[in-house]
């Protein structure tokens, strides 16, 4: 068995033998939902009809319906693609990259890190497949022999670049989630009273039984499809980042956006974890599991993302200067006091400084602080890439191509319905899936276990 | 001689490593272990050899790859050559910075889906597959060991499991 140095604080507080984790993580899923859980599901599932019938309108009579214009041809819709995309990128950090990393305080959030990725990359997928004028016609993205002569597509595009990252993107994620969660559907089987949810959780699980054997290739799968999925979330938001960066518009023919955007995409998604995360283990009663020093991990990489994001943000800045084109000066002077000033200022505050906050101990491990502050990181991103999009495409080279851009209540109208899409498909998550790896978790009870470190101190280890 | 199968219930995995390793020192073999979660290094212990799924997902990765290159190159290059945007489309590699996006993620597509599909096929997980676990109990919080043995060694190997297994049962 591992032995864990003393320095570090246990990732599993209270007196927790295997059935107790078990028990734990199953309640939520054989107990009965709390009148607040369908509260939520009914708000959440109100919102997400909403966006169905504001997308149905759209599609119905045309994108003139949203504020999008000549100059500023993409606007919201393109802006909450990468928010949601961004907000996605999280999921996979935590499974993939503290895997690589034998970070062990990542077992405790991944399942639903992955989760939220999973909802955020389907809110996203709706932004690129419908803000086309014929939506209907989607499928002319696929390289599919045709009776056109058999007419390709375009592989120069970074929006067909797009489809093959989202799509890549969603479906390895989906393959890596559902792997996790076989061992512990079995688990919930094994234990099913009820018939109907015996034979579910049957057909779910896939006849997992735990075997050496199987163990042995599920841990080199896990290890594998973290070993590519790192490289995937990296290459999937540059990929994302490349609809602008390889324009010729002054203010996205930056070299820099791949890694900004990727660095952008770890903070938004971090925050939205620890929004959800909050949540989630006040109601549930997952105190014990998902502790403070889980909150303050990852709040620190809030402040490390954080930090990158303001530097991409200060080098923009300074290139604009040095660079000596007078056209890309402009447009950062425009982002700073054009009339879109308000949104960069929130930008600037939301994602500069206010993470910066966390280098104070006391701020990092309040709950409370931590859930604010999530939230304003959230909407900081969000102006982030409405900053990026829409101030620059309204004053681009010709000034008489210069206009304003205004959301209709249609373009708030689908972002909500994202929103509640998100939420609904979460809040089903929390009551039908263990919210946490429980065969993750058992397997460090004994080296980060509260009790077990304390037994072991006794011992003088 | 008729074949005694042996299932050694254990309440932890120390005990069940240490039973597995004295039966294996005494030369009898263990067929299966069930666990909640990955005992680390059983595999040598009981005789689980590598698996070789990495190496199928290398193969699957560089499959992808070559197909995406051939799709691109027949049909930019050799189907279509049109001049998009100015971008040179006589021949492969003047215009590969473009393709590489693309030839990245089908490759992480194929080694992903390729290698995940082996792993269900080869472990038989398949929606709707009876449970493989003898005791329900061993997702929860029990390890199992199931020993394949002769009438006539029973005895040894009960002597060996006392110390450590809560329960014995046979079939």
């Amino acid at each position: 068995m591992q032995h864990e140095s003393e320095i570090r604080t246990p990732l599993i507080l209270g007196k927790k033998s295997y059935h107790q984790i078990t028990e734990d993580i199953v309640r939520p899923i054989e107990g009965k939902a709390s009148k607040l859980w369908y509260i939520l599901l009914t708000i959440a599932s109100l919102c997400f009809l909403w966006g169905i019938g504001c997308l149905a309108y759209t599609i119905g009579t045309g994108i003139g319906v949203w504020g999008s214009n000549n100059g500023v041809d993409w606007a919201w819709d393109i802006t909450n693609f990468v928010w949601w995309i961004g907000i996605g990128h999280a999921g996979t950090l935590i499974s993939a990259v503290l895997l690589l990393f034998r970070q062990k305080w990542r077992m405790a959030i991944n399942r639903s890190a992955e989760a939220m990725t999973i909802f955020a990359v389907m809110c996203a997928a709706i932004f690129v497949t419908l803000h086309t004028g014929r939506p209907w016609l989607d499928y002319w993205l696929f390289p599919l022999p045709n009776q056109f002569g058999s007419l390709w597509v375009n592989f120069n595009s970074p929006l067909l670049w797009d489809v093959f990252a989202v799509s890549t993107y969603f479906s390895v994620s989906l393959v890596f989630w559902y792997t996790g969660l076989i061992p512990d559907f079995a688990m919930i089987r094994d234990r099913a009273v009820k018939p109907f949810a015996k034979k579910m959780y049957g057909i779910l699980s896939f006849g997992w039984g735990g075997s050496a054997r199987h163990w042995s290739r599920f841990e080199e799968v896990s290890l594998v499809l973290a070993g590519l999925s790192t490289p995937l979330v990296f290459s999937v938001h540059s990929i994302v980042s490349m609809d602008f960066a390889t324009s010729v518009v002054p203010g996205w023919h930056t070299t820099i956006f791949p890694p900004y955007f990727v660095a952008g995409a770890v903070f938004s998604g971090f925050a939205m974890v620890l929004t959800l995360l909050l949540i989630v283990r006040k109601v549930y009663h997952l105190e014990n599991y998902i502790t403070i020093k889980h909150v303050e991990y990852m709040n620190i990489i809030i402040i490390v993302t954080g930090s990158i994001v303001g530097v991409a943000y200060l080098t923009e800045l300074f290139i604009s200067w040095y660079s000596g084109v007078e056209y890309e000066q402009y447009a950062f002077l425009n982002r700073a006091t054009g009339p879109y000033w308000w949104a960069y200022a929130a930008m600037m505050t939301c994602n500069v400084i206010s993470p910066q906050l966390f280098w104070f101990k006391k701020l990092r491990t309040s709950l409370m602080f931590t859930f604010i502050l999530s939230i304003v990181v959230n909407i900081g991103m969000w102006f982030e890439r409405f900053v990026i999009i829409v101030p620059t495409l309204c004053r681009t080279f010709l000034p008489s191509t210069w206009n304003m851009y205004h959301p209709t209540f249609v373009d708030i109208g689908i972002f909500t319905g994202t929103i509640g899409m998100f939420f609904t498909f979460f809040l089903l998550f929390t009551r039908y899936f263990p919210v946490i790896a429980q065969s993750e978790l058992k397997t460090i009870v004994k080296s980060s276990g509260q009790e077990f470190k304390e037994k072991a101190k006794h011992h003088g280890h | 001689m008729s074949k005694v199968v042996i299932h050694a219930i254990y309440d932890d995995e120390e005990p069940l490593l240490e039973s597995a390793k004295q039966l294996r020192s005494q030369g009898f073999s263990i067929k299966d272990v069930f666990s909640p979660f990955p005992i680390h290094g059983i595999d040598g212990v009981i005789g689980v050899p590598r698996t070789r799924l990495a190496i199928c997902s290398f193969l699957y990765g560089i499959t992808g790859t070559s197909l995406a290159t051939l799709m691109m190159w027949y049909m930019m290059v050799q189907d279509w050559p049109t001049d998009i945007g100015g971008k040179p489309s006589f021949a492969y590699y003047m215009n590969v910075p473009a393709f590489i996006p693309i030839t990245f993620e089908s490759t992480v597509f194929c080694a992903a889906h390729g290698m995940a599909l082996t792993f269900f096929l080869r472990s038989w997980l398949i929606p709707g597959a009876k449970a493989k676990n003898p005791d329900p109990r061993t997702t929860d919080d029990k390890f199992m060991m199931v020993i394949e043995t002769e009438e006539a060694s029973k005895s040894v190997i009960e002597s060996i499991l006392k110390g450590g297994a809560t329960e014995l049962h046979y079939k």
